[in-house]
């Protein structure tokens, strides 16, 4: 397999365009928000905003599991790990976010035992390789990595493993898009429904934002052609005057989702009666936790959690960010303080975050013209 | 851990639960069926991975499309190394060519 560097099918991207063009009401203003962070990094790096009419506004959504994470989860996880006999393990993505004393990979720089892994499998290695100390996993994401995480706790119960737990963060896609929706300063008009959450819930659960808000959502690929055809979906039904789930990523998601993955999580998590998150505030049964039948693999209940609530750095404007309420140059930390090399908020740490995308792409090109014009 | 990566199962494992020989760009690991069972992949089959679990089954064309996105995005290489990452099977180590 070749990796090829270039835009596939650019005669019907150009066609898209063309009819996003055609389908867009001169007189309107569009605000559509991409839910996932993956769709957001994408628009980003093939500067489709460039393609659009400026009456077409991306509104950057919620669907970045680092990014919505508040700082207090990451400072209980890293207060777990304090004790010496205990093994802190993340995926990579976990290692930079910033805890109120530092990211875990700057504890791991004073000395704590932090394992980034790429499958939390591996982490059951480390368990069984290191029987007199304690493995804990810090679990994160969507429906697309909970499952994963549901099938390792079956395993560690079923190896009776009793050195291992999961400290559990994961969040669900639908109550944070219903957030959004019932927050009072932001207008939208249709989403561009996440692709990969999606090949787990299908698309059944996106059907009461058709229904009861009366807003089209369209699950969408992440190639530069999928999200321009998701739009051409969007434009379509908004002047039809309907509201309707389409999936535009037929060819991955399957309407009815992926029933053992759904079924393995139902035996596993329950929905906590409320969860934080960054920017958004608490959301009713918003996210998962393990279920008493586990509890012996829970992390928060094997250890003295400390439930640390940690506001953000006050200039910091994260949450307004993630809202989209602000665009991310408009943040005053943007570019100055905060950068992807040093990140004050998760939006920076991420590729998926929007600040990171936005500084990598945008940002970066416009000192590079800049440069350029001055230097003629 | 968000980025999902299409590789090819090459052997189902033998006496291991729900354990697949799978080859991303020529890099060998295992990874694990258990999200598939309701619809077991084959020998030759091609599937979506995500933190080393087979989430869904693809075409050739979608696997090959996905690899492109990837590649574009700049996401390349950490699909790569996140599959060399995997610690289910490094005894597999890169052998097969690319």
């Amino acid at each position: 397999m070749k990796f090829v560097d270039e835009f596939r099918a650019p005669e019907l991207i150009n066609k898209a365009a063309d009819e996003i063009r055609r389908l867009a009401d001169p007189s309107r203003h569009y605000r559509l928000m991409e839910v996932c962070g993956g769709h957001t990094h994408a628009i980003y790096r093939f500067g489709l905003k460039d393609i659009l009419p400026e009456n077409i506004e991306l509104i950057h959504g919620p669907g970045c599991p680092v990014c919505v994470l508040p700082m207090g989860r990451i400072d209980d996880g890293l207060s777990m790990a304090q004790d010496p006999n205990v093994i802190f393990t993340a995926f990579g993505d976990m290692m930079r976010v910033p805890g109120m004393n530092g990211s875990p990979l700057e504890h791991k720089a004073r000395g704590m035992d932090v394992r980034i892994v790429y499958s939390p499998t591996d982490a059951i290695k480390i368990a069984q390789a290191n029987p007199d100390r304690h493995v804990m996993f810090f679990s994160i994401g969507f429906e697309t990595t909970a499952p994963s995480t549901a099938l390792t706790l079956k395993r560690a119960k079923s190896l009776g493993l009793a050195n291992f737990s999961i400290f559990c963060n994961h969040v669900t896609i639908i109550p944070a898009i219903r957030a959004i929706l019932d927050s009072p300063d932001m207008r939208l008009d249709g989403f561009i429904g996440p692709g990969h959450v999606s090949t787990v819930i299908g698309c059944r659960p996106y059907e009461w934002i058709a229904a009861n808000e009366k807003k089209p959502i369209v699950v969408s690929g992440f190639e530069p052609l999928d999200i321009l055809q998701s739009i051409v979906m969007l434009l379509r039904q908004l002047k039809n005057g309907e509201a309707r789930v389409e999936n535009q990523y037929k060819r991955v998601v399957p309407w009815e989702g992926n029933r053992a993955a759904l079924a393995a999580m139902a035996e596993v998590f329950q929905l906590r009666p409320f969860f934080e998150w960054r920017g958004l505030g608490f959301i009713s049964q918003s996210a998962l936790r393990i279920r008493d039948t586990y509890a012996e693999w829970d992390a928060e209940q094997r250890f003295n959690v400390p439930g640390l609530r940690v506001t953000d750095p006050k200039a910091a404007q994260c949450g307004e960010v993630l809202k989209g309420v602000l665009k991310p140059a408009q943040c005053k930390l943007f570019g100055n303080e905060c950068t992807p090399e040093h990140p004050i908020g998760a939006l920076m740490v991420s590729s998926e975050g929007s600040c990171a995308a936005y500084f990598n792409y945008e940002h970066r090109k416009t000192a590079m013209l800049t440069n350029i014009s001055a230097s003629a | 851990m968000c980025l999902a990566i299409p590789g090819k199962i090459v052997d189902i494992i033998p006496d291991v639960r729900s354990l697949a020989l799978v080859e991303v760009a020529g890099v060998r690991r295992r990874v694990d069926l258990g999200l598939l069972e309701a619809d077991k992949p084959k020998k030759g089959d091609w599937v979506l991975i995500h933190v080393g679990f087979a989430m869904s089954k693809i075409s050739e064309q979608d696997a090959i499309e996905q690899m492109n996105t990837l590649a574009m995005l700049g996401e390349a290489e950490a699909a790569l190394q996140e599959i060399r990452g995997y610690g289910l099977g490094e005894e597999e180590n890169d052998q097969a060519g690319s």
